[in-house]
């Protein structure tokens, strides 16, 4: 069994409620598997490809028996060269296709940097419209376990600089499929940012196909004293400091944005707007990451509402340390939220 | 080469070469504000390759790629009017002389990048082999691109999967001023191509004749589902890497380089050949240039009299509707 598995089969399942009700509980791996189930068979252009996505694993058992089912042309393994598997992808959007490609780990996206941004996320503007390029680039982060620091990295901060890119992050079930099929519509190069410790999340999920806006976020928990934003995993940790919170007397309204480029800004404001106070959660490193872009909106729209500084939780800016110990220190947990959270409604 | 097609590539690569000249001409009064990149002696091998080539296959070119454009029928208006940065530009204004297109004809853009266009086009004809249909892919690119990864991960792909790709390599010997045996250990890049398991050439490419019939070969083989070839093109660029300077001489290229390789001009050598086989008479070559200049004042003066971009189109097209 690979490392990461172990590690994530220990977690207990974390149901999400809120986002959607029915009585068809699926976890986010299944839910991500049944779009591109329903895609793959209702639209001929679409295909998958990456390293390792028609083994028995199928990564993580989101792309498991979709080969057998579809065909070695439209599920495929590739050649552990991510620049140019990026680029092929993208030429064959270019010529009308809608591939899925798959980075099993965000920090081999870092190796495919030049065609997703110096060509897929440029070639709309650079052409005049002319040459559209709607691909989806699938990419996971992992967790613990001593991924250590060249497997566990949430760079989705870097790349929120990155024009014509749009990137979502979706943390529940129903937003796992809902926006993988938004984005294989959409005619943009989308990113789709996973984290390994969503996909044993469980949440009602319908079985028929939909679709969530792209750019549309969504408050997970009403609230009155503070605005908790939560990016990706976060939202998990988000929602228990929440209930914490709640036992302390203090009203949080949680905020999943779901897609981070473009930025729902207006759901934010209306939030900070009644609130006045906002601490932004991100699975990213500190500097530069999501929760600093989200915190610049606050203080260039909302700064007149603001009562206190805004806060943000998250990875210190050190490379992902190993050690078990480091490691509990290097993460940011519901604790983490709840403490910052209580400061800045009591103090 | 059909003997019918001699006429047409020869007007192709003339086509090509006084386009260029008349870019370099205008190029001192700074209306034309993009970098140019001009392949002035390197004719040769868009024309032969492209000779080929049907209006619904890809090609994918470079910084310098004017020639490729034109030789697959991209619309020539619409070029200039992308030098002079026009809003009727065939990328209205957004890309320059860098970033031509034309997808009517197969053009679907090309790249700044060095060695970044060999991945999209291996990626269309990733795409011809998935859809089933028989078009095939060209892609351009230079002696620096051959020290790319993406050259490298992509000829093994398109191997792999008998990609209907044909990789053309303009070996000019420079990168910017830099020789190719100060990058590469020399007479290297056709040889690749057996690592990877597709055919390899390195053909004379101031001979369109030769270039031609490998251009020919290769994509007949695409045709046939029988994957991708790899062919070099030894040739050479008169001018620098950039704009209209030279680059010859003190800290430069060597005069004796540089003369041996106009004397080797592959359009002069084309014409010999023509009229050496009575194809081109001397009225018939006038008419040709006649014609020729005729559609580069209209293009020129279509550029020069069409509205630039306004300012408040500037956030248009960052994203596909």
């Amino acid at each position: 069994m690979p490392w990461t598995t172990v590690q994530v089969e220990k977690l207990g399942n974390f149901f999400i409620t809120g986002d959607h009700t029915g009585d068809r509980v699926l976890t986010y791996r299944d839910a991500l598997h049944e779009a591109l189930d329903q895609f793959l068979a209702r639209d001929p252009r679409v295909f998958i490809m990456g390293e390792g996505v028609d083994d028995v694993a199928g990564v993580f058992g989101t792309t498991k028996g979709l080969k057998e089912k579809y065909g070695a042309n439209r599920v495929f393994d590739t050649p552990i060269a991510e620049n140019s598997m990026t680029g092929i992808a993208a030429g064959a959007a270019m010529a009308g296709l809608r591939p899925v490609l798959i980075h099993a780990r965000m920090d081999f996206l870092l190796l495919s940097l030049d065609q997703l941004v110096n060509h897929a996320s440029k070639w709309c503007y650079m052409f005049g419209g002319k040459v559209p390029v709607p691909m989806v680039v699938r990419t996971i982060s992992a967790r613990g376990w001593g991924s250590g620091a060249q497997h566990s990295q949430c760079i989705q901060g870097m790349l929120m600089n990155v024009p014509g890119l749009k990137i979502v992050a979706p943390a529940t079930p129903y937003d796992a499929k809902g926006l993988m099929i938004s984005a294989i519509i959409d005619n943009n190069p989308v990113l789709f940012v996973e984290h390994r410790w969503l996909h044993k999340t469980t949440g009602y999920v319908p079985e028929e196909v939909y679709s969530i806006p792209i750019g549309k976020g969504m408050i997970h928990r009403k609230g009155e004293d503070i605005t908790i934003v939560a990016v990706s995993y976060m939202l998990v940790e988000a929602l228990k400091a929440a209930e914490k919170l709640r036992e302390e007397g203090i009203s949080a309204e949680v905020i999943d944005p779901r897609t981070l480029k473009p930025f729902d800004e207006k759901l934010l404001l209306e939030s900070v707007g009644k609130t006045g106070r906002l601490l932004v959660a991100d699975t990213g490193c500190k500097t530069g990451s999501v929760a600093s872009e989200i915190a610049a909106i606050a203080a260039e729209k909302a700064f007149h509402v603001l009562r206190k500084p805004v806060r943000r939780v998250c990875c210190p800016d050190t490379p992902t340390p190993t050690s078990d110990v480091l490691e509990k220190a290097f993460y940011p947990t519901a604790d983490d939220i709840f403490a910052e959270a209580v400061k800045l409604v009591k103090e | 080469m059909d003997k019918s097609k001699w006429i047409e590539v020869y007007r192709t690569m003339k086509l090509i070469r006084l386009v260029e000249q008349r870019i370099n001409d205008e190029y001192k009064y700074d209306e034309i504000k993009t970098p140019i990149h001009l392949s002035i002696g390197q004719e040769a091998v868009a024309a032969g390759v492209c000779i080929h080539l049907r209006k619904d296959d890809y090609i994918f070119g470079t910084h310098r790629s004017h020639s490729q454009y034109i030789a697959k029928g991209g619309d020539i208006k619409k070029m200039i009017a992308e030098l002079y940065l026009r809003k009727t530009g065939c990328a209205r204004g957004r890309g320059g002389s860098m970033h031509l297109v034309d997808p009517d004809v197969g053009i679907l853009g090309s790249s700044a990048i060095v060695g970044g266009n060999i991945p999209l086009g291996t990626g269309t004809a990733l795409a011809s082999k998935l859809l089933g249909n028989d078009r095939v892919t060209v892609v351009f690119f230079g002696d620096g691109a051959a020290d790319e990864g993406t050259f490298h991960e992509s000829l093994n792909f398109a191997a792999l999967k008998k990609l209907p790709v044909v990789y053309v390599c303009e070996n000019n010997f420079y990168a910017i001023n830099s020789h190719q045996l100060s990058r590469q250990v020399g007479d290297n890049i056709h040889k690749w191509a057996q690592g990877y398991g597709m055919p390899g050439y390195q053909v004379d490419g101031n001979d369109v004749l030769e270039v031609s019939d490998y251009a020919e070969k290769a994509i007949s083989r695409c045709r046939r589902g029988e994957g991708p070839t790899l062919i070099e093109c030894l040739t050479y660029r008169w001018k620098g890497h950039i704009g209209t300077v030279d680059d010859v001489g003190e800290g430069y290229r060597p005069k004796e380089e540089y003369d041996y390789w106009v004397s080797r001009c592959p359009i002069k050598r084309f014409a010999e050949f023509l009229k050496s086989r009575g194809v081109l008479t001397a009225e018939l070559e006038k008419s040709i240039d006649r014609e020729i200049y005729e559609l580069i004042e209209d293009a020129f003066r279509f550029a020069q009299s069409s509205p630039k971009p306004s300012p408040d189109e500037l956030l248009d097209f960052v994203y596909a509707e």
